[in-house]
């Protein structure tokens, strides 16, 4: 029963050993912390860099033009904004060498809010990252989605982005990852003590891998129905993801049938199980937690008005953060600026009873 | 050059004056000659980049005239190749010299130039003297000023790790050195313990577009700064053939066998402006290296006024023929703007 940074932390773990990664590294991402969430204890390819995040993507760029396969990480994405050309650049190598050159690496950064982190750790990043041709961009809800995409972006020969959602990496799993031990508060327990680093001094402390651990990979781009419905689509990702289907779950005891997709790739994402969702709601509400103004949902709006405008019952709708230069850090002011279930509720029960 | 041209000038090398040349230069007098052609012949691209773009055969330049001296012996001295083995060669624009000796057709910039379909070095997306070859380890040239300090630091932790004689090169210009990124080469190529086998060179034109580097900057040579993370520093003439060529051949012994950084600063020349942008226009106040190569060659007895001449007119009319040739051949199909956007990706995917 891993939980999402055991679960990335164990896609590395098979990377380094089978995939060929050569670094997995950042600020504070190799011994003795392991990264601030945990998620690059016990690697072997893990190291520590200077706290220069510029310098963390440039290194990633130049390991992977050398032939090399990295992991970058920057810490929290609030920290990646100064690194904005070179993610510019890293997604343009191939383009703009008409295809001589390829990317093949992987920056992960957390993101979002729910861990009450103020000003500048609760950024989000899908709106600016989805404005970055070149690269494809990952963001999990469950800990096998996260092995499964991250094991994918380690096989893609292109820049990948892999977005953690910050607020579910300790949520544990209800599918078990190939190789984990037994979804039991037992098994629980044994991965703890195989895989997470101990309290106190860490000198001789090795991780203990799992050993049936494979090469289970999500393929980029193919997003998720995770609850079947007939009213109305909710689109979402990351933390949103899994208060979508709480809400579809307590939308259905109203008898109202909402059908939740995850996305999970946000780029190229699956357009073709949106659209054929929207033909057959005729409604739909976009939801992340990203600041509302140019959203990576407005693109979703705007792509469902060109295609689908005729066949919509109501008019396609987007829930997002609060358009506000942070989120600050009183539990009413976060909880007003990113959304929460009874946004979900509200908006949903507003599509559904709109008129067509 | 031609080979039959090549030959002669060889052979008049060898006429009975080695005692003078070996008292003007400490290089072989066929590795002068070397050295000259390939200077003339980059020199000549140059100008024809320029001439294109003044006859609307281009819509931009920016270009490397003036620093022959010091990227020619830099281009000899490489270590050509694709993989970890070979140089990895985090490069600039004004870098046209370097590519010239690695063996880039002159047609080829030329195309780049026109921005034709057959530009091999992004395909008639990207500006004059961006080049890109995979199979030569030249990464990918970018606008964006010190970016190549940043990449540079990767291919340089690949190859401490791959071992060899393989090492990373990067160039940029003086102006340059005031982003964060050059500071942040000096940091990662120095860390206790991983110390990078990184070349770092910065070509100082003493320009950064129309700011003068003294009113900018306080340091008296950017090299200095390399001193405080204990590395291996030098300030040269990058305007002498020499002096350049010893250099560098210290500094790239030094990175390899060492596995250690060194920060090479050249003091170079601007010959044309920054670029069209400032009209692209000759600068008689700058001191052009080929001319005062070319002085010295001629007192040692290498060459002759009228070789020299001979030459040059030689490789003006080759370059003037291929760009009629590359005026008359086909831009891209708007049909391929999404291709490549990802490995192997032809049109729209999304």
């Amino acid at each position: 029963m891993a939980n999402m940074a055991q679960a990335i932390r164990m896609a590395l773990h098979y990377g380094e050993e089978k995939l060929g990664i050569t670094d997995i590294f950042g600020e504070d991402v190799g011994p003795p912390l392991g990264g601030v969430f945990t998620v690059t204890q016990g690697l072997g390819k893990s190291w520590n860099s200077p706290l220069d995040e510029r310098g963390i993507i440039g290194a990633a760029m130049g390991l992977a033009l050398a032939g090399d396969r990295c992991v970058a990480e920057v810490q929290f994405c609030d920290y990646i904004y100064n690194t904005i050309d070179m993610l510019k650049l890293a997604g343009m190598q191939s383009w703009s060498s008409n295809g001589d050159w390829n990317l093949p690496m992987t920056v992960m950064t957390p993101v979002g809010s729910g861990i009450r982190g103020s000003i500048y750790h609760s950024h989000s990043f899908d709106a600016t990252m989805t404005h970055i041709p070149g690269w494809k961009i990952v963001m999990p809800s469950t800990p096998l989605d996260a092995y499964g995409l991250m094991i994918a972006c380690l096989k893609d020969p292109n820049p990948t982005m892999f977005l953690k959602p910050k607020a579910l990496l300790r949520m544990r799993g209800l599918e078990p990852i190939p190789g984990e031990p037994p979804l039991t508060p037992e098994g629980e327990k044994q991965l703890r003590e195989m895989i997470d680093a101990p309290l106190g001094n860490r000198a001789e402390w090795k991780a203990r891998w799992p050993e049936g651990l494979t090469d289970y990979t999500v393929e980029l781009g193919k997003g998720k129905v995770v609850r079947e419905g007939s009213q109305l689509t909710l689109v979402s990702y990351g933390r949103t993801l899994p208060v979508c289907a709480q809400a579809a779950d307590l939308l259905r005891e109203e008898g109202v049938s909402a059908e939740v997709i995850d996305l999970r790739t946000l780029w190229p994402y699956d357009w073709k199980l949106i659209s054929e969702s929207i033909r057959k709601t005729g409604r739909v509400v976009f939801v992340n937690e990203d600041t509302e103004v140019t959203n990576f949902g407005e693109h979703l709006i705007r792509r469902t008005i060109d295609e689908h405008f005729y066949e919509l019952q109501a008019r396609p709708r987007l829930l997002a953060g609060a358009f506000t230069p942070g989120i600050g850090l009183a539990d009413p002011l976060e909880m007003a600026s990113v959304p929460q279930l009874n946004h979900i509720l509200d908006l949903s029960r507003e599509v559904v009873r709109e008129a067509a | 050059m031609k080979a039959e041209l090549r030959e002669r000038l060889g052979a008049q090398s060898q006429s009975g004056r080695a005692a003078a040349v070996h008292l003007a230069f400490r290089l072989r007098p066929e590795q002068l000659i070397r050295i000259h052609d390939l200077a003339v012949k980059a020199r000549v691209l140059e100008e024809r980049l320029i001439r294109m773009y003044k006859q609307s055969d281009g819509y931009f330049w920016i270009g490397g005239p003036g620093e022959e001296a010091f990227n020619i012996p830099l281009g000899l001295q490489i270590k050509k190749g694709q993989g970890k083995d070979y140089d990895i060669l985090h490069l600039h624009y004004r870098s046209a010299a370097i590519m010239t000796v690695l063996g880039m057709e002159p047609v080829e910039a030329l195309r780049q130039m026109k921005n034709v379909a057959a530009d091999p070095f992004s395909g008639g997306r990207n500006f004059a003297n961006h080049f890109s070859r995979r199979e030569w380890n030249v990464v990918p040239i970018s606008s964006t000023i010190e970016t190549q300090y940043l990449t540079a630091i990767g291919s340089a932790i690949a190859q401490r790790r791959h071992g060899g004689e393989g090492i990373t090169i990067v160039n940029g210009g003086d102006a340059g050195t005031a982003e964060g990124d050059f500071a942040s080469c000096l940091v990662w190529a120095s860390r206790p313990g991983a110390e990078l086998p990184l070349l770092i060179i910065v070509t100082n034109n003493s320009w950064g577009i129309s700011t003068p580097f003294a009113t900018q900057h306080g340091e008296k040579n950017i090299s200095d700064r390399g001193k405080a993370f204990g590395m291996r520093t030098a300030t040269i003439n990058g305007n002498d053939v020499e002096e350049s060529w010893f250099a560098l051949e210290e500094a790239m012994r030094y990175v390899r066998r060492e596995r250690k950084p060194f920060l090479l600063e050249a003091r170079v020349s601007r010959l044309y402006g920054h670029s069209s942008a400032s009209g692209a226009n000759f600068t008689p106040n700058e001191q052009d290296p080929i001319v005062e190569f070319e002085k010295k060659l001629e007192t040692a007895g290498i060459l002759t006024r009228e070789r020299m001449d001979q030459l040059r007119e030689t490789y003006n009319q080759e370059m003037l023929e291929l760009s009629r040739k590359v005026k008359e051949e086909p831009l891209p199909s708007p049909s391929t703007i999404y291709d490549h956007i990802y490995q192997g990706q032809k049109g729209r995917y999304w």
